[in-house]
Formats: structure tokens, sequence, C-alpha cells
């Protein structure tokens, strides 16, 4: 298996050259990355050079939050810790303001990513293509459901969950989400509770939407702990050193 | 009324054949379907948002309430992602036991899938056939687990504890004449294992009584011969996976292809169809519980003789049992620091997949080196296979939609997550 991955990635450098951002292999799977211009020729040739028949998923990541934690224990005073999960954090994962008010900055240099998990049944392999979107307000990707058909609905949910929004899919609507839906309930931003709350109402006699009346709570906050056990052996090093 | 030529027609949310709730609305001209086109989405709860709230360990529940009917394969799935990520192997018992509920998993969504599809197409017998074996298996969940359903068992690192000794039995009660209690409990007067094998010797049987039903029967072939048929081209290019991609002729099984815990161990085939219609993947299902049933023994035979650890004795991530901390303070710390904030997991990403009864279930995690997933992504299989409705139904009658949404074997846990 891993001669093989071997192999495609060298075809791979070979066929896209410069495209190619980056590659890499972790756990035993192949991931490439290529820029939101030429994502529509590389999957066309994955297809149809490289025999990826099958798109199996569609996924969207939103950086927005990466490596931030939820336990700041800086301020620690006389009178004890608070409880870790201090600030106002309406949305959960440290970012502050009520959703789609205020810009979002990331810790990574692009906020949005779709991840194309692909599956090539007659070489019996794997590969995992990640592309980053050029522009964090109004990200964009080209739609591959014309190179395959299973993409229509992969595509609308993630655009429903984080507003990337495919060029040329033929049928763009929301999926998951309630009809009339406001915002993309996936992005960090977006708090865990949600914006409103339904109930039926029996004085107007249907049902009414309400902001929300539950407050957010964190039961366990995230926290980052480095591990030495997963470190980089030259990592180790560096750290017996100091 | 003459220069009517098409009209709507909503399906569901609430239809008795709609597998629960899926709206869909249909363009029809006549009784002919000209578009089909679900809305989906009335039971999504956020699950893949939810694991992103939680340390990894509170999530394994949520992936039985994904696809609530093949509960233990799904968390298959998401324990594989974090073991990938995590780089830790579970004990090879841990794994035949996965592999053995993991069939028995595939036996209890195919029981399901067959009855509620006869029971679609109008074969009412076959539900509760298939409804009383599959009593039995869910009694094999609570036995090894506490819990008929969403079991919660597998863990990174192994599953919760090994098999029981004893194979709960019925109590007497003023409902039940002594002689019944003794049929009842016939089969469980030894360990849970015993009574597996014991079910493993009958259910061929059982298997041949639902053929004899339904494998020659004209009106289930009146209703499945040549109906949704898709080419096997076509069922890659719409990311099938599993029977209905089987089905297709397309050779494919990710226990064979890609295996995964034990499955290079053991003995089974895979079944294909030759005509992609709805017959051809009933078939092939019908043939998979018979393989599943095999496996099941195989496994049933080396967890008779091999017994040993179930879960990895690494307590950074797997808990230490309550005896060593009775007396052990490393114990105690590990114990309290695994159930306040869990584990941190390496950053990196994984995909991990199984082949779920329903076809590919895979989980994607994303991890920046926190106690929760960055991201979790769930590939249902029938989330792809219901994409493809509106190409499988067109042309056909309205009634055979209701055989559609039957061979695609649609449970809404796991589609609209």
């Amino acid at each position: 298996m891993a001669e093989a991955q071997q192999a495609l990635a060298e075809r791979l450098q070979q066929a896209f050259g410069e495209t190619l951002r980056s590659w890499q292999e972790h756990v035993g799977e192949l991931t490439i990355e290529v820029a939101q211009a030429d994502l529509y020729r590389v999957m066309l040739s994955l297809r149809d050079d490289f025999r990826f028949e099958q798109l199996i998923d569609v996924c969207g990541v939103d950086y927005a939050a990466w490596k931030q934690d939820e336990w700041i224990t800086e301020d620690a005073s006389g009178s004890g810790f608070s409880r870790g999960v201090r600030g106002n954090q309406f949305a959960r994962l440290g970012l502050t303001g009520v959703y789609g008010l205020e810009p979002v900055t990331t810790n990574t240099g692009r906020r949005f990513a779709a991840v194309y998990q692909l599956l090539s049944v007659s070489a019996n392999q794997r590969l995992r293509v990640r592309v980053y979107c050029d522009n964090d307000d109004f990200p964009v990707l080209d739609s591959v459901v014309s190179i395959w058909a299973g993409a229509n609905w992969f595509e609308r949910e993630t655009f429903d969950l984080y507003g990337i929004i495919f060029d040329g899919h033929p049928d763009l609507r929301r999926i998951l989400t309630d009809y009339g839906f406001v915002g993309h309930p996936f992005r960090k931003d977006f708090p865990l509770i949600g914006n409103v709350e339904v109930r039926y109402n029996e004085e107007k006699g249907r049902v009414v939407y309400e902001p929300v009346s539950i407050q957010p709570r964190v039961l366990v906050p995230r926290v980052i702990r480095e591990d030495n056990r997963y470190a980089e052996p030259d990592a180790q090093e560096d750290a017996s050193n100091g | 009324m003459a220069d009517i030529q098409s009209y709507t027609m909503n399906f569901g949310p609430q239809h008795p054949a709609a597998h629960g709730v899926l709206r869909m609305v249909l363009e029809m001209e006549g009784e002919v379907i000209r578009r089909a086109d679900p809305h989906i989405g009335l039971l999504h709860r956020a699950t893949e948002k939810l694991a992103e709230s939680k340390p990894y360990n509170q999530s394994i529940g949520y992936m039985d309430r994904l696809d609530y009917v093949s509960m233990m394969c799904n968390e298959h799935g998401y324990v594989m992602a974090i073991e990938k990520l995590l780089g830790v192997e579970p004990p090879l018992r841990a794994q035949y036991i996965r592999v053995m509920f993991d069939e028995i998993t595939r036996i209890l969504n195919h029981l399901m899938w067959l009855g509620t599809h006869g029971l679609d197409v109008g074969a009412m017998t076959m539900f509760l056939y298939c409804f009383r074996e599959r009593e039995l298996l869910m009694d094999v969940y609570e036995a090894v687990s506490g819990t008929r359903m969403h079991a919660t068992y597998y863990r990174p690192g192994g599953v919760y504890r090994d098999l029981p000794e004893r194979m709960p039995q019925f109590e007497a009660s003023r409902f039940r004449s002594e002689k019944d209690l003794e049929w009842l409990n016939k089969d469980r007067q030894g360990s849970m294992l015993d009574f597996i094998d014991s079910f493993c010797e009958r259910f061929p049987t059982s298997i041949d009584e639902y053929e004899t039903l339904l494998t020659d029967n004209r009106i289930w072939k009146q209703r499945l011969v040549g109906i949704g048929q898709v080419s096997a081209e076509r069922a890659l290019q719409l990311g099938f996976t599993g029977p209905m991609l089987r089905g297709s002729g397309v050779e494919w099984d990710l226990r064979k292809m890609q295996p995964y815990a034990v499955y290079d161990r053991l003995d089974f085939d895979v079944p294909i169809g030759t005509n992609g219609d709805c017959y051809d993947r009933y078939v092939v299902r019908v043939e998979e519980m018979r393989q599943s049933t095999r496996i099941i023994k195989q496994c049933v035979d080396w967890l008779r003789q091999n017994p040993g650890p179930v879960i990895i004795d690494d307590h950074k991530i797997a808990p230490p049992t309550r005896e060593e901390m009775k007396d052990d303070m490393e114990s105690l710390i590990h114990h309290f620091k695994l159930f306040t904030e869990g584990y941190c997991v390496p950053e990196g990403e994984a995909y991990a997949s199984v082949e779920a009864p329903k076809g590919e279930f895979g989980v994607y995690m994303v991890s920046d080196g926190a106690n929760k997933p960055y991201r979790v992504k769930v590939r249902a299989p029938g989330f792809a296979h219901l994409a493809a409705m509106d190409e499988m139904a067109r042309g056909h009658m309205l009634a055979d939609v209701v055989a559609l949404i039957g061979t695609m074997d649609i449970v809404f846990g796991e589609i609209d997550r």
C-alpha cells in the first residue's frame, strides 16, 4: 500500500508540477493541496488520467479557531482561578461577538477550505485533495458536479454549512438546514446553541421564531497540551537541549 | 381537465413509507414521475458540530444515533479515525469482538431493511419474521453493553468490556407459563458466545424462510425486477457504495479490498449482482446475511479459544480498572484526567472508513492537538444514495418510489446527521 502511494505521489508530481502546492503523507494517507484556480483542471485529470472514479466526500473546514483553546489561566489571582471558560465566548471557540457582525481573524492564512476524498476502485487507492478559498469573505470554488455526479449534494451541504459557493453547480440550494435559515451554522463563529428557537404560538396559531433563550455553556473546556510523545524527533531534541 | 399536463405532489414528511422524515416534491405526469426533489434535513442535529464541542470519547454515543439501525459499525468508523491519529492498535481480541459485532450489526440492519422493504411493497409477514430474529440480536447488544441499541461499546483502543460469561435469561412472571419460560431460556443457559453460536446455527434456516416467501414470489418480483436500474458506471459516478454498488456488478467491498480490523484473517465471500435493479440488491443483501453468519461463527470460535485483554493498557487513552484505582494513585489521576478533560490527540487529519451495512461509512477527522476534534465529517452512505433519487425515479411510477426508498435502505439519522 505504502509503495503504491509513493508511486502515486511521484506520478502526481510529474503530472502537475508546480500546480501541486504541497503534498504530504500522514498516517498512511496521501493529501495534496491545489490552488483554487487549478481545482477543476486537476480534478478532471485525477478522474481521467489517474482513474479516481469515485468522489467519496466533500467536506468544508473553517480554520478560524485553529489552535485556540478556551482555557484562560493568565489572570489567576488571589481569589483563585475563574472557571476557565471566562471571557465573552459567545461563539464557543474563543471568538467574540455576534455571528456575522464582526470580522473574524484566523490563525492560519486562509479561513475556508474544502476537502475532497477520492477513491479509485480500479487501483484501490485513496487520495485527499484540499483547496483553500482565496477570499475569506466570499469563498468561491469551481463545482465538480460535471466530473462526478455524486458531488451534487455534497457541495450543497458544504455551501449550506460553510457558505462556500460552488461556481457552476446546477442547483445550489440549502440542504440540511431549515427553510429560510439565516447563516452558515458550521462556521466557527456560529454559536452552538444557534440564534433562533421555534415554538408554537397559540395566539397567532402558527409556529414563531424567537431569539434563543438558553445560555451557551462549556462543560469541558478545550485545551491543547504539548505532548512529547507525539513530538517530531528533532523538536524533542531541541526541547531537551533547552 | 384534459389540458392539465403535469402536477406537483408532496410526499412526506409524514408518510409511513418514507422511513423517517423524508419530504419529496414529485413532479408527476399522470402517475409517472418526471422529477423527484428530496428535501432532507428535518432530522438534522448537527452531530458534527456537537462533536467539535466535546472531548473525543463523549461523541461515541452520537455515532450510534447517526445510522440508528447499524450502531456499532458507526462507532467502529469513529474510533478507528481516533486510533489512526493516536497511533494505537487495539488488542487482537478486541478486534475480533469488533468484527463479530460489526457483522451482528449487519444482520440487524439487513433484517430491518428486509422487514420494512417487504412492508412497503406489501409483504406484511416479512416484517414480523425479521423482527423475531432481530430481537435475539438486540439481546446480544444488551448483554454486552447494557442497551439494546445505542451501545457506546467501542472505545479508542479496544472495546468497553469483555463479553459476559453468562447470557441474561428471561425471568418468571405471571404473563409467562413455566413451559414458555423454559423455551425462551433454552439457548440462554451458557455464555453469550454459546447464545450467538446457537443463533448462527439456526439463522440460515430463517433466511431460507424469508427466501421462500420472497425470492420467487410473483408480486415481489413484479415490484422489484427492472426497477431503479443503475449501471456500474453510473453507480460509481453517483458515489454509490456497499450493496448499492455491488448490486450493479462492481466488485468492491472494503472488508476485502482495504481490510481493517481482522477481516483479512476471515473467510467470506462478497456477493455481487448483475442487473443493478432493486431485485439484485435484494439478493445481494440476503446473501450478505449468510456471509455475515459465517464470519460471526469464525469469530465465535476464535474468541472461545483466545482469552485476553480487550482494551489497551495505555491509561492516557483508556481508563484504568476500578480495582487498580482503589490502591494506585497514578491510576486515580489517570481516571480523573480522562473523565474531566479527555486526552489530547496529536495534530493531523485522518480518514477512516468501514464497510457499514449500507455502504462506506467514513469519518474524516481533523485535530489541532486539542482534547476535542477540530472538525469531524461523517461520510454517510445513505446521503449519496438518496442524492441519486432523482435519477433513479425518473420515468417510474409513483408506487415505485416506495420500492426505491426501500432498496436504498434509507435511515434519516445518518443522512441528516
